[in-house]
């Protein structure tokens, strides 16, 4: 299976990356190579095997919803790109 | 006694308890050293200044009792440290300043040690060379035209070029054992769940785990006894009784049953490399081991599973890099152009490669074709460990399948980049414990390493092998110090 430019484009939507025409075209050269290269995996048969997620495979472990850091807006708020001590500071998403 | 940067992380420490050296003393010696080693790009930001304050508050009350006793140590910028910039080398966390400290570093302050400073390694731990850095390419202390491997490069080349006594860095499908490999240091990857994952800029959280990287085999068992802990920050961390590694540290592995898996003797494997799996295998009985054939058939499968199962992963855990909550933003028309443009601007290309790669086999329509079959590649991978696990305590490979190349070499193509950790991988997708111990040199004088993989929480045996095999292999590499700049 191949990937073409436009699937290139839409991934790259998806991505939330935007590409101009040259990197698109790069990328649909590597991604191809890859892709080609992973498709051994189809020499072998894995109906009935099941998927590993997880290597603990332990069950998450259950704790009481509580507070522990106070008062820490203004530290994490200093990661912010604009400077702003009370929000953090996106474009108008409402018209 | 001999130079205080020659000294071992051990023989520091026994010598600061011992009151012969000061923290202050060997603190000075590095950051001298390194401040005339600019050459080899190794350090993303300097703690020079702050390292050396600390161990003179060290020295005047010191707490011998303390495992790592003012003892000055550099680590790979992919761990948060409070209040001192963590780039995990890409433009898009250049003005990044934690507010937080990853546990396995806290653990090491905690223990006495004092940040020299944080080290450059591959953008988001995703190379095997240290190219993809936004901060450049690493040099390797071993040749100025060489790589000294990946992602923990930075780390790779300050250990070997006598920069750090020791240090940390984190290991996905090969970052601590490839480079240490390529370097002739000693690198060691834990189980997963025995080093908690808090505050390590997550790469693919199923596969990362943090370990030592170090001058020799007791050093690496000191280091992991003290960055080793449960964590409850971190929900995949195990909670078991973990041993004192370098106090238990032994060379008594008489009956001890060795695997040699015959899948890893890969088509176009070098007549070297095969030497130096035959001379491990000779030391090994030397030590009254035992050498059993085995066989893992899926190895082959190993890293295109990766390649699907990290980029997912890889893809998920960089989705909250927007340009809102990191310090760095492109401006844009409206709230998705800014993604798109911050995004853009802030990843590297080998990132941006990745992102796209997990965002493709997650995407509806293919997840079942490559997502869902990875996961169950990766169950039967693990599965072919556990069968040999009844026969063998662990299992010997050759680290690399080449020593260390040159920078540019690999960098075009990322099939046969990828393929530099060919024997490394597995070991990440089945989250066993795997240790790179220097074993010889090649033709063109370049280190080669050898891989010891062991049994789930299983660190102890791995060491003690190790430890035996380093004693009989006594390796010898003394570098030129071509990059010092007085």
């Amino acid at each position: 299976m191949s990937i073409d430019l436009k699937t290139v484009k839409h991934i790259s939507k998806l991505s939330r990356i935007s590409l101009d025409e040259q990197k698109a075209q790069k990328l649909e050269t590597d991604l191809n190579s890859i892709f080609k290269w992973i498709e051994q995996l189809n020499e072998l048969k894995t109906e009935n095997i099941e998927p590993l997620s997880s290597i603990a495979e332990t069950k998450l472990r259950l704790r009481k919803d509580e507070i522990k850091s106070k008062n820490i807006r203004e530290e994490i708020l200093k990661n912010s790109p604009d400077d702003n001590k009370d929000f953090f500071v996106v474009p108008k998403v409402v018209e | 006694m001999s130079n205080i940067i020659d000294l071992s992380l051990s023989e520091l420490v026994s010598n600061i308890k011992n009151k012969k050296l000061s923290s202050y003393d060997v603190t000075s010696e590095y950051v001298e050293r390194s401040k005339k080693s600019k050459n080899l790009n190794t350090y993303i930001e300097e703690t020079f200044d702050a390292a050396l304050k600390k161990a003179k508050e060290f020295d005047t009350k010191p707490d011998l009792n303390k495992k790592l006793p003012g003892i000055p140590m550099a680590i790979k910028d992919l761990f948060c440290t409070k209040n001192v910039k963590t780039t995990a080398s890409s433009k898009i966390l250049n003005n990044f300043i934690p507010t937080y400290e990853s546990t396995v570093t806290q653990n090491l302050w905690n223990d006495g040690a004092i940040l020299l400073g944080k080290l450059n390694c591959d953008e988001f731990a995703m190379g095997s060379s240290n190219e993809t850095s936004y901060f450049g390419n690493v040099i390797s202390p071993i040749d100025k035209d060489l790589v000294p491997g990946g992602s923990s490069g930075g780390s790779a080349s300050a250990l070997a070029a006598k920069l750090t006594p020791a240090t940390i860095g984190t290991d996905t499908g090969g970052s601590i054992r490839q480079p240490a490999s390529f370097t002739g240091t000693v690198g060691l990857k834990p189980t997963y769940g025995s080093c908690s994952r808090y505050g390590i800029v997550a790469f693919a959280s199923s596969l990362d785990q943090a370990g030592p990287m170090t001058r020799n085999v007791n050093d690496a068992a000191l280091l992991l006894e003290v960055m080793s802990s449960f964590d409850n920050k971190d929900s995949t961390s195990v909670d078991f009784k973990r041993p004192m590694y370098s106090k238990d540290l032994s060379k008594d592995i008489k009956g001890k049953k060795i695997g040699i898996p015959k899948e890893y003797r890969v088509d176009g494997m070098s007549e070297e490399i095969e030497k130096l799996w035959e001379n491990g295998k000779n030391y090994l009985k030397d030590c009254g081991a035992e050498i059993i054939d085995v066989s893992l058939p899926h190895t082959k499968f190993a890293l295109p599973t990766y390649y699907i199962v990290a980029p997912a992963e890889a893809s998920s855990n960089l989705a909250r890099y927007d340009g809102v909550k990191y310090g760095f933003r492109t401006k844009g028309n409206n709230l998705i152009d800014m993604y798109e443009k911050t995004r853009s601007a802030g990843f590297g290309d080998e990132v941006k490669r990745r992102i796209m790669i997990g965002t493709y086999v997650l995407s509806s329509g293919y997840y079942d074709a490559y997502y869902l079959k990875a996961q169950k590649v990766r169950r039967l991978i693990k599965n072919d460990f556990n069968n040999i696990f009844q026969k063998v305590d662990a299992i010997l490979t050759p680290s690399t399948p080449s020593s260390a190349f040159k920078i540019g070499d690999k960098s075009n193509d990322p099939v046969s980049m990828y393929l530099n950790d060919i024997f490394t991988v597995p070991v990440n997708l089945a989250g066993l414990p795997g240790i790179s111990i220097p074993a010889g040199l090649d033709k063109k004088g370049y280190p080669l390493g050898l891989q010891i993989i062991g049994k789930s929480f299983d660190e102890q045996n791995i060491l003690n092998i190790a430890y035996s095999m380093e004693d009989k292999i006594n390796f010898k590499f003394n570098l030129k110090e071509w990059w010092i700049n007085d």
